[in-house]
C-alpha cells in the first residue's frame, strides 16, 4: 500500500483530525498523532490484515526546537512489504510517551536511547535506563538547550584549542 | 688504580652492565596489552600481523593487563571507557609504559568536541609516546614500538634500586 492508502486506512479507523499528514517535507512522509493515541494505533496497523506492520524497524527522536520533541517509529511489513513513519510530539516541559515495548518488544532498548540522549520519558517501560552514557552522567546531550559539564569524575571535557586560543 | 679486564678473559665471556642487560632483556620481550577500542584496533591487529610482525621485536600481545609491559591506547576514548582504561592501566605491573595511537588517543581527533570524547588519554594516564595518524600505517606504531625501546634501553633500575 502507498502512504495515502495507508493514511487513509488510519483515519477512517481513528478520525481524520486525529491522524494528521505531512508529505511537503524532504524525505519520507509521516503521519503525526496525539501521545495517548498511540498504543490503540500501533495494535491496530500491527493487527489489521491490510496493514500487517509487524516490525517496528526504527524508533527515534528529534529535539524540535523551541519547546518540543519528536518520537518518531518508522514501521515496516514484511508481508506486505510496505512502510509508514509516524510521529508523535510532546512538549519538552512534560515529554511523556506512553511505551511501544508491550506491543513491539524490539523497542526496549531503542526506547532507553532516546531516553538516553533525549530524555523522552517512555510511561510504562519496564526498564528505562541509560543504555549508551554511564548512569551517573547528567543531562540528555543529544538535547539543543544541553549544557556540557566542565568534567567527569575528574576528567576535564575541555581543551585549549592550538588555533583558537580564546574559545 | 683502573680495574681493567680487557684481555684477561677468554671469549667465551662477556662483560657488561647490570642496566644494560636488564633493560636489553625488556625491551626484546615487550609484551603489549591487547586494547583496540575504534579503527586504530583494526590497524594494530595489522601491525601485529605476519608483514609487519612484531614478533621479531619480541613484542606479543597479551589479553590480561597483568602479563603486559606495553598498553597502546588504539582509538577512540570516551568517558565511559576512561574509568575502565585506568583501572587496567593500574592493574598492569611496573614498569609500564603508554603509547596513544592515533589522533583520536592522542587530543580526541576528529571527536574532540563530542560530548562522550575524551579529550586525549593522557588527561588519564601518562603517556610515553604518541603516535600521530587517523589511523597510523604499520610504519608509524612500528616507530613507536622502536621508540619505546629506545626509552627503556635508558632506564636505570639498578641504580634506583640501590638508592
Amino acid at each position: 500500500m502507498t502512504f495515502q492508502e495507508i493514511l487513509k486506512t488510519l483515519q477512517d479507523k481513528l478520525g481524520a483530525d486525529v491522524v494528521q499528514p505531512t508529505t511537503d517535507l524532504a524525505g519520507d512522509p509521516f503521519a503525526t498523532l496525539p501521545a495517548e493515541k498511540l498504543p490503540e494505533v500501533l495494535n491496530f496497523v500491527k493487527d489489521d490484515p491490510r496493514l500487517q506492520m509487524d516490525c517496528l524497524s526504527n524508533l527515534t527522536g528529534v529535539d524540535a526546537p523551541p519547546d518540543h520533541l519528536d518520537v518518531v517509529y518508522h514501521l515496516f511489513s514484511y508481508p506486505l512489504r510496505h512502510s509508514f513513519v509516524l510521529k508523535v510530539r510532546i512538549p519538552k516541559a512534560n515529554p511523556k510517551v506512553p511505551t511501544a515495548e508491550k506491543i513491539y518488544p524490539t523497542a526496549n532498548w531503542q526506547e532507553r536511547e532516546a531516553y538516553d540522549l533525549l530524555g523522552v520519558v517512555f510511561d510504562g517501560h519496564p526498564d528505562l535506563r541509560r543504555i549508551m552514557l554511564p548512569e551517573d552522567w547528567l543531562g540528555h546531550p543529544l538535547r539543543k538547550d544541553y549544557k556540557e559539564e566542565q568534567e567527569y569524575r575528574g576528567i576535564t571535557t575541555t581543551r585549549p584549542s592550538l588555533l583558537y586560543p580564546e574559545q | 688504580m683502573e680495574l681493567t679486564l680487557k684481555g684477561q678473559l677468554p671469549d667465551n665471556i662477556v662483560t657488561t652492565k647490570v642496566d644494560d642487560v636488564l633493560n636489553w632483556a625488556r625491551a626484546s620481550s615487550l609484551w603489549y596489552l591487547l586494547f583496540g577500542l575504534a579503527c586504530c584496533g583494526i590497524e594494530l591487529m595489522q601491525t601485529g600481523g605476519p608483514r609487519s610482525d612484531w614478533d621479531r621485536f619480541g613484542a606479543v600481545f597479551r589479553a590480561t593487563p597483568r602479563q603486559a609491559d606495553l598498553m597502546i591506547v588504539a582509538g577512540t576514548l570516551t568517558y565511559k571507557m576512561a574509568l575502565r582504561t585506568k583501572i587496567l592501566y593500574e592493574q598492569m605491573p611496573e614498569p609500564k609504559y603508554v603509547i596513544s595511537m592515533g589522533s583520536c588517543a592522542n587530543c580526541g581527533g576528529l571527536f574532540q568536541l563530542a560530548y562522550s570524547v575524551v579529550k586525549g588519554v593522557d588527561k588519564i594516564i601518562p603517556v610515553d609516546v604518541y603516535v600521530p595518524g587517523c589511523p597510523p600505517r604499520p610504519e608509524a606504531l612500528t616507530q613507536g614500538l622502536l621508540k619505546i625501546q629506545e626509552k627503556m634501553m635508558k632506564e636505570k633500575f639498578a641504580r634506583r634500586a640501590a638508592s
